[in-house]
């Protein structure tokens, strides 16, 4: 296969043993990163002259078939001007708290990709300003749909998620910000006020 | 598109050129009565409320069923928050209990404006994950679909985004023209809209006899339509009034919200797909990529516009290249990818065993990832593939350009009049089904 990207000498001498491992896949640079320097080497990467990685392609997970793989993150960066993509990953142990820093703060793309990600994977963004579900419905509580041990057709059964869809609050369609817009909140029924100050915004349990 | 022929300086009645009220003596004698009140100084408590507007997901103006909550402050838009979802059909996770091949028809169903184009997306996906290059033929095949696609697609945002800005007539020009491409991909794949033509190493099927023809009768008369929607629209004061300076993002912001495709293009960035990272060799073929300035809403329709003159252009190229390769393979002759003719399978052992495994089995390729964009009419369609050796992906994952254009319609609004927000919308070229997937 093809070499690897000439980035990667100098991300490791600004990052030494931050960077875990490099792999090359089908011509594509794969660069492990330490999960605390990820944020740090993303930033260098989109703002050192010669590097000017400025276009976030992507941010995706991957879960492996094999249980004890870790998770991992996929950061896809882009120099649109030298015409070169680098990805950049982070295991994370399943066992832990999946939790990387957002680089929202680098790229505003990254805003819809993260709550995808979150949606999908479960794994927290730190940092993130709106971190919600993107995908499935804010109340959705079946778990997180692409990961390995969430069956095709979801936890619960077709008779439960018709209960669900059925018992649902018409208020749960509209987040608790956009009930403050309106004003809404005192002419609501006074046992859906107290079930959305409990934090009960779904269905009837 | 260097420079903008035609500025037109529309003031709405009553207001001046900023939009602040001119004082137009009515003639009552009311100036002298108390009732009188200056134009533009309303009651303190009238604007003190900001009202909350649900669009969606039933709402034609929205494309799909994509629902919009609007905190509006008079008319004024102080916020947009969208909500999507509502078309969610999990392909991703499906493409995890699928083979490689079976994967295909989801793809369809993704962007459905331009199925081909995602079909050919994952197919070269698929195949840069196993390293393999598909036949000079297959590859023009290919890039005539794609044009076909980028042309379906093109011609269903100019007509619905016409009727949002209350023109109707394109609409029925465009869908004409897009039904006669419908035929053509309707005489090759035997579908209209659920094309699943390509296969990984080839392709489903070839063109039928006559169908050059056809394709080039439809780019001798394609154009005079393109010129029609010129006439109409190009230098159209409400066409302009509507569109110029509505819904900016600059360059930079462009870039930094991840923005692809004719969006990103509009603001003024130089990249396509098919001119900076060639695949199915875009490099040899001649046709401009088209760039704008303004970044605005009338910038994208002409980028828009252009793409389809240039989407022609290749067209012609590619339809006489296809003459030149008349009998030439279609398929790669890579026994793990594509079946062996069914003669040989009856009577050659080798044969037989390669069909049995790819029938029984599927295609497997090597352990490894990849990730290849292609230049869809929405923007960079990404397939990233991550295979553990089996016949069927660890994750498929669509890089969806129009999500990400998208996720830029709340910064585009911000400051809009609530009707602009239609307007903004439609020039984003959403497709549900890729947003949701």
């Amino acid at each position: 296969m093809t070499a690897i990207a000439p980035s990667l000498p100098a991300l490791r001498d600004a990052f030494g043993d931050a960077v875990e491992r490099v792999a090359v896949s089908c011509g594509d640079t794969i660069v492990y990163l330490r999960r605390d320097r990820v944020h740090d080497a993303l930033a260098w990467l989109k703002q050192t002259p010669g590097q000017e990685f400025d276009y976030l392609t992507d941010v995706t997970a991957v879960e492996y078939r094999d249980p004890e793989r870790p998770l991992e993150v996929v950061w896809q960066v882009r120099s649109l001007g030298r015409k070169v993509d680098l990805r950049v990953k982070v295991a994370l142990d399943t066992a832990e708290p999946l939790e990387v820093p957002s680089v929202y703060d680098l790229w505003k793309g990254a805003d819809w990709l993260e709550r995808e990600v979150y949606d999908m994977f479960g794994v927290v963004f730190t940092g993130h300003p709106d971190l919600r579900r993107i995908i499935m419905w804010e109340t959705y509580a079946e778990g997180y749909p692409l990961r390995k041990d969430f069956p095709l057709r979801g936890h619960f059964s077709r008779a439960e998620q018709t209960r669900q869809a059925l018992a649902a609050n018409p208020e749960a369609h509209y987040s608790l910000d956009e009930l403050s817009i309106a004003e809404a909140f005192h002419e609501l029924p006074k046992d859906v006020r107290e079930r959305l100050r409990r934090g009960d915004r779904g269905f009837l349990r | 598109m260097s420079h903008r022929t035609v500025e037109y300086n529309l003031a709405t009645p009553g207001l001046d050129a900023e939009g602040r009220p001119i004082d137009i003596p009515l003639g009552l004698g009311l100036k002298d009565t108390h009732e009188y009140r200056v134009p533009g100084q309303f009651d303190e408590s009238f604007g003190a409320e900001h009202m909350l507007v649900n669009i969606g997901p039933q709402h034609p103006a929205t494309h799909g069923v994509l629902r919009l909550v609007i905190e509006l402050d008079g008319e004024t838009v102080i916020r947009v928050i969208p909500h999507i979802g509502y078309l969610h059909s999990g392909f991703e996770k499906l493409g995890e209990y699928r083979q490689y091949n079976q994967i295909i028809p989801l793809t369809d169903r993704t962007d459905y404006l331009s199925p081909m184009a995602n079909n050919v997306g994952f197919a070269l996906g698929v195949e840069k994950l196993m390293g393999i290059q598909v036949t000079e033929r297959c590859r023009v095949l290919r890039v005539i679909a794609c044009e076909m696609s980028r042309i379906i697609s093109h011609l269903v945002w100019l007509g619905t985004t016409g009727i949002d800005l209350g023109a109707f007539t394109p609409f029925l020009w465009s869908f004409q023209e897009r039904e006669r491409i419908y035929n053509l991909q309707e005489a090759w794949t035997g579908a209209r809209l659920t094309t699943s033509v390509t296969r990984v190493g080839g392709m489903m099927a070839d063109v039928p006899d006559g169908w050059i023809a056809a394709l080039r009768e439809f780019c001798r008369t394609f154009p005079a339509t393109l010129a029609e929607v010129d006439t109409m629209f190009t230098r159209n004061a409400i066409w302009i009034g509507r569109t110029q300076g509505v819904g900016v993002l600059s360059r930079d912001e462009a870039i930094n919200r991840s923005l692809s495709g004719p969006m990103l293009r509009a603001s003024g960035v130089d990249y396509d797909v098919r001119k900076d990272r060639p695949y199915l060799d875009y490099e040899t073929y001649d046709f401009d990529v088209p760039v704008g300035e303004h970044g605005d809403i009338y910038d994208r329709y002409r980028v828009r516009l252009e793409e389809m003159a240039q989407a022609t252009r290749i067209l012609v190229q590619a339809a006489e290249r296809l003459e030149k390769l008349e009998g030439t393979p279609l398929n790669v002759d890579d026994p793990r990818v594509i079946l062996p003719p069914k003669s040989r399978a009856m009577s050659d052992m080798e044969a037989m065993i390669f069909h049995f495994k790819q029938v029984m089995e599927g295609v497997k390729p090597p352990v490894g990832e990849a990730y290849l964009g292609i230049e869809n009419p929405k923007g960079e369609l990404g397939t990233y593939l991550v295979s553990d050796g089996t016949a069927k992906p660890v994750r498929w994952r669509i890089r969806p350009p129009s999500f990400l254009n998208l996720a830029a319609l709340p910064r585009m609004c911000e400051g809009a009049l609530l009707s602009d927000v239609i307007a903004i919308n439609a020039s984003v070229d959403i497709v549900m089904g890729e947003i949701d997937r």
